[in-house]
């Protein structure tokens, strides 16, 4: 935006001897010394992220076995490697509990916006899960949910007979909400605070209901932080290792692409294949991320109201 | 910042006319119900651990037939936690340090300046927060096992700071935007240069965004499994680390003393979360909301 006017005055006709020096015309386009202070960042970002991806990517291609695309042929097709099968166990869990961790957040914060007594000590209790940490996560739910646990002895009572909560798909998804909903109910609480009330105030004197209100003023304006809160509870949901393994099963019904991708790279020490499973990984989780920016694009852009 | 949390301290307990109450609809009913069904699940899977990392024998009962303080001293024994726990401070102060060093001049510069090519320099610091550790992390302990930096401490470090810079430039950007540039363009009036611009100006005027950027990455190294687990070797291993290891491993070890490890992760972790939202109050990090302005 700013770039426009500073290159139109740069390529204004001038005399040729009063041309301004190459210095000054770069800092007309926001180019000068100050930017130094951006190369230890950019460096350090090439070094350490960038130089080992694209390193990564080189050695998928290399494989031990079967030329240039062998190690993802292996990864797709192999019996032993189920990577096909693991993609869909890895989506099978996040996104069911990235879409349950945003839409509970949206209620709980829509009645919390706003003041009222005791709001901080509510909000640090719902964040507390994020100190939990995975492998306390994990025993908690080994230890609550397993067949002695309390919720089954609770059940007992009742006569429903001891269900099987934990070493499953179940266990995961459950650790995945208590790690994942503290995030998304705090994204989704900071962006809707930055929505005007009075935008609401002025529907409900027009005299639209709430559910005219929600679906015509709030969800819309809300739309861009929906989209972003997804995409990181989903990244975090995406990424699930320690957990599959330690309150799933991690060799069948939780057997995770980050624990295909782990096993090839630390039990079978095959690194093409594991990279080759890093960045399938990478780019199935990129794909959904597009998909969700691309669905968010075609939302209102614009400011959420004074406040924002 | 400080501001808001003064005014919130400070406030009396009676209820200001801008607060709204709370209605008992049946919607509010089901909200609240929800929301309490989950914490009292939370407080149960919390509680059994804390329960049983206390337990002496604890076999087909609602409650252990004893009560006993010694898993901790066992665990902190058997997993050598001296050294873990110096290892985990080591590495969460090495990496705070280096990328707050590294994140800061950088976020100066994305937050005031626009320049060519801003876009692409954007995205190469939102990939590493948008991608699973797993992704980047294995090419990249390849690497450095290559390099002979991991698995140890070096490696650990180096593997922690590739989310973490990213993390403090995203986090510091909104905190240095909030700073009135005329402020800036009035010490150059008075002659100030660069150095004593950064000096005498801006780090005052950044500690709060500084402090608040420090402790989320903080918080975030001390509870990052993934990219340790991938650099670590055993005597390198992080808190974190040291627990899944625990806990995978076990068989012969006790049940409770993995427990009491993981309480003691997680006191730790709340003392670092206390400290963090007396700092940044949490809904504050995305948009700049003044709540005392309403």
């Amino acid at each position: 935006m700013t770039q426009a006017p500073g290159r139109s005055r740069s390529a204004a006709p001038e005399k040729p001897g009063t041309r301004p020096a190459l210095s000054h015309r770069l800092a007309e386009r926001g180019i000068d010394r100050l930017l130094l202070l951006l190369v230890p960042a950019l460096l350090f970002a090439l070094v350490l992220f960038v130089y080992p991806f694209v390193y990564g990517l080189g050695l998928s291609f290399q494989p031990r076995e079967g030329g240039l695309f062998g190690a993802y042929v292996k990864f797709f097709t192999d019996p032993s490697m189920r990577g096909l099968e693991s993609i869909w166990i890895t989506l099978k869990l996040a996104v069911p509990a990235a879409v349950f961790n945003v839409a509970a957040s949206i209620p709980i914060a829509y009645k919390m916006r706003g003041k009222f007594r005791g709001k901080r000590a509510l909000t640090t209790v719902l964040v507390i899960p994020i100190t939990l940490g995975t492998v306390l996560t994990a025993e908690g739910l080994l230890n609550f949910f397993g067949q002695r646990g309390w919720l089954n002895r609770f059940l007992e009572i009742f006569g429903f007979g001891p269900l099987d909560l934990v070493q499953n798909y179940w266990g995961v998804l459950w650790s995945l909400i208590i790690s994942g909903f503290p995030f998304a109910f705090l994204l989704i609480l900071s962006y809707l605070s930055g929505i005007d009330p009075s935008l609401e105030a002025a529907a409900q004197t027009l005299g639209a209901d709430w559910k005219q209100r929600f679906r015509k003023i709030t969800l819309p304006l809300l739309a861009p932080g929906l989209a972003i809160t997804f995409c990181l509870t989903f990244v975090l949901a995406f990424s699930v290792f320690p957990s599959a393994i330690l309150v799933g099963d991690p060799s069948g019904s939780t057997r995770v692409i980050a624990y295909v991708a782990y096993n090839a790279w630390g039990q079978q020490f095959d690194y093409p294949l594991a990279s080759a499973a890093a960045i399938v990984m990478g780019a199935v989780e990129l794909l959904v991320i597009i998909l969700v920016l691309l669905w968010r694009s075609r939302m209102y852009k614009g400011s959420t109201g004074g406040k924002g | 910042m400080s501001a808001t949390t003064l005014k919130d301290t400070e406030a009396p307990p009676v209820p200001e006319p801008g607060r709204r109450q709370l209605k008992a609809t049946p919607g509010t009913f089901l909200v609240w119900g929800g929301m309490a069904l989950f914490l009292i699940l939370l407080f149960g899977v919390v509680a059994s651990v804390v329960v049983n990392s206390f337990a002496g024998q604890w076999f087909d009962s609602w409650f252990p037939s004893g009560y006993t303080t010694a898993w901790y001293g066992e665990a902190w024994q058997q997993y050598d936690l001296t050294q873990v726990v110096s290892t985990t401070v080591i590495v969460a102060v090495a990496v705070v340090g280096i990328s707050v060093l590294i994140g800061a001049p950088a976020s100066y510069v994305l937050a005031r300046r626009s320049f060519p090519g801003k876009n692409i320099v954007m995205l190469v610091f939102l990939l590493p927060i948008m991608m699973p550790p797993i992704t980047y992390g294995i090419p990249l302990a390849t690497l450095l096992t290559y390099y002979h930096l991991a698995p140890g401490l070096t490696g650990v470090i180096l593997a922690n700071l590739v989310p973490s810079v990213p993390f403090v430039i995203l986090t510091m950007t909104p905190f240095i935007e909030q700073i009135n540039p005329s402020i800036e363009s009035a010490a150059r009036m008075c002659g100030a240069n660069m150095t004593r611009l950064f000096t005498r100006i801006l780090a005052p005027l950044l500690i709060p965004g500084v402090l608040a950027a420090a402790v989320l990455v903080l918080v975030r190294t001390v509870g990052m499994f993934e990219l340790t687990f991938l650099t670590s070797n055993s005597s390198s291993d992080t808190l974190v680390v040291a627990l899944f290891t625990a806990m995978t491993g076990a068989g012969i070890r006790a049940q409770q003393s993995v427990d009491a490890m993981a309480v003691i992760y997680m006191l730790m972790m709340m003392v670092l979360l206390v400290v963090a939202l007396r700092f940044v109050n949490p809904t504050q990090l995305v948009s700049q909301v003044r709540e005392d302005v309403d």
